[in-house]
């Protein structure tokens, strides 16, 4: 057993203590011959200090396109010769939506919006969408809608919006070097003012980037530090017309290893695996991310590309003995 | 419905003419996205991705569902 993997057990099993960054890179660097080991023991840290409980997502994308930034991963920004097309969903195609996320057993329905920040309309949206959303379906909502200013996170809050997604990515070190028209303290600032609210903080990234295992060392540090509720783990789904378009996806053994790694650096968090996997990893990967660290699926399509079929997560977690988590132990 | 050509003039993933080069890759990839120009008319779609399904609507054409 590497050195690093008994570290994490008495560590992270045993006191709940996550791995640092130099830990975490050490992990990052191990041979393949100890990848099942690293996720054993990651689904071991997830089941000690989480439970079986998979929390189970749906995501609708309210206003698709035509987003001022230039986040190179990304089919949304206006800026790149992207196809995806401006696009605004009407409240009954929203709360339609919703209903449909909830009937397969989902908690948690999340709003997400291509912009830079709310305004005026898209605030107007919220507020009639997530109103009808809580007077007709039986469901957590999340919203995604870029940085904030501090009125919109209190409006928000009234709303009864619980929880609030705002990746920074990447880590500080690259983003830069996927993001210039705002910076990565401009994102972590929306993200304190959604902590002192009361709002769950939902925070993750994408990995594939082009960044360095070092720098994946890095985000999951930082990540650590800002200790969200909830990590989204997107990889890298390479989008025609942006910047990112040709670059490679992530192999999968890296994907898991990611995953494992992660988790030991937030043994207590939400572990969500988001888009990508099923380029990344294919059909089977949905089962050893679910056996190395994942305790959360988003189900369905996401917002601009689709996913498998909700049913078949769900059979999934059904043969793994993974009971999907109830709407009343999230209230 | 799944098209990247298949009877269409243009290929509803890149745009590009059915007859230039094979569209496999596009192909392939459709099953995991929807389409986003109009097999008829090469006019980029208004497509919503919905958690369950999706649409697409060409000004000229009108829409499409999966
Ligand atoms: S802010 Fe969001 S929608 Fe806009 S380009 Fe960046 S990732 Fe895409
Ligand atoms: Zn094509
Ligand atoms: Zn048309």
């Amino acid at each position: 057993m590497p050195e690093i993997l008994d570290q994490a057990r008495d560590q992270v099993l045993h006191n709940g203590v996550g791995l640092d960054e130099a830990g975490v890179l050490a992990v990052l660097n191990l041979p393949d011959e100890h990848l099942s080991a690293t996720l054993q023991l990651a689904h071991d840290v997830r089941m000690r200090w989480c439970g079986p409980e998979v929390e189970v997502e749906g995501i609708v994308s309210l206003k698709t396109g035509g987003c001022p930034e230039d986040c190179h991963f990304c089919s949304q920004s206006g800026l790149f010769t992207s196809p995806v097309r401006s696009v605004w969903l009407d409240i009954p195609s929203l709360v339609k939506a919703a209903k449909q996320t909830a009937a397969t057993g989902a908690t948690e329905f999340c709003i997400v919006a291509a912009v830079r920040g709310p305004d005026d309309r898209l605030m107007k949206q919220m507020r009639e969408g997530v109103a009808a959303i809580r007077a007709e379906v039986d469901i957590q909502v999340a919203a995604s809608l870029g940085m904030l200013t501090q009125d919109q996170v209190d409006e928000l809050v009234d709303m009864g919006v619980h929880r609030y997604n705002h990746n920074l990515e990447t880590c500080r070190s690259y983003f830069p070097n996927v993001v210039t028209t705002h910076s990565w303290e401009e994102r972590w600032e929306t993200l304190r003012m959604v902590r002192e609210s009361g709002m769950e903080v939902c925070c993750g990234g994408i990995l594939g980037l082009g960044e360095t295992v070092e720098q994946r060392a890095e985000f999951a540090a930082q990540l650590a530090e800002l200790d969200p509720h909830e990590v989204p783990l997107n990889f890298l789904n390479p989008r025609p017309g942006t910047p990112l378009g040709d670059r490679p996806v992530v192999e999968g053994r890296d994907a898991l290893r990611a995953i494992a790694a992660f988790r030991l650096a937030m043994p207590r968090t939400i572990l969500r695996y988001a888009g990508g996997r099923e380029i990344t990893l294919g059909d089977l990967g949905t089962r050893d991310g679910l056996l190395g660290g994942i305790n959360a699926v988003i189900v369905g399509n996401y917002l601009t590309t689709l996913g498998r079929p909700a049913t078949d997560d769900l059979k999934l977690l059904d043969e793994l003995k993974m009971p999907v988590k109830a709407l009343s132990a999230t209230l | 419905m799944t098209a990247a050509v298949a009877g269409q003039t243009w290929c509803d993933r890149c745009g590009e003419a059915a007859v230039a080069g094979a569209h496999e890759q596009c192909a392939a990839a459709r099953a995991l996205e929807p389409p986003r120009y109009c097999g008829r008319c090469r006019r980029r779609m208004k497509v919503q991705v919905l958690p369950v399904g999706w649409s697409a609507i060409c000004v000229e054409h009108g829409e499409i569902r999966s």
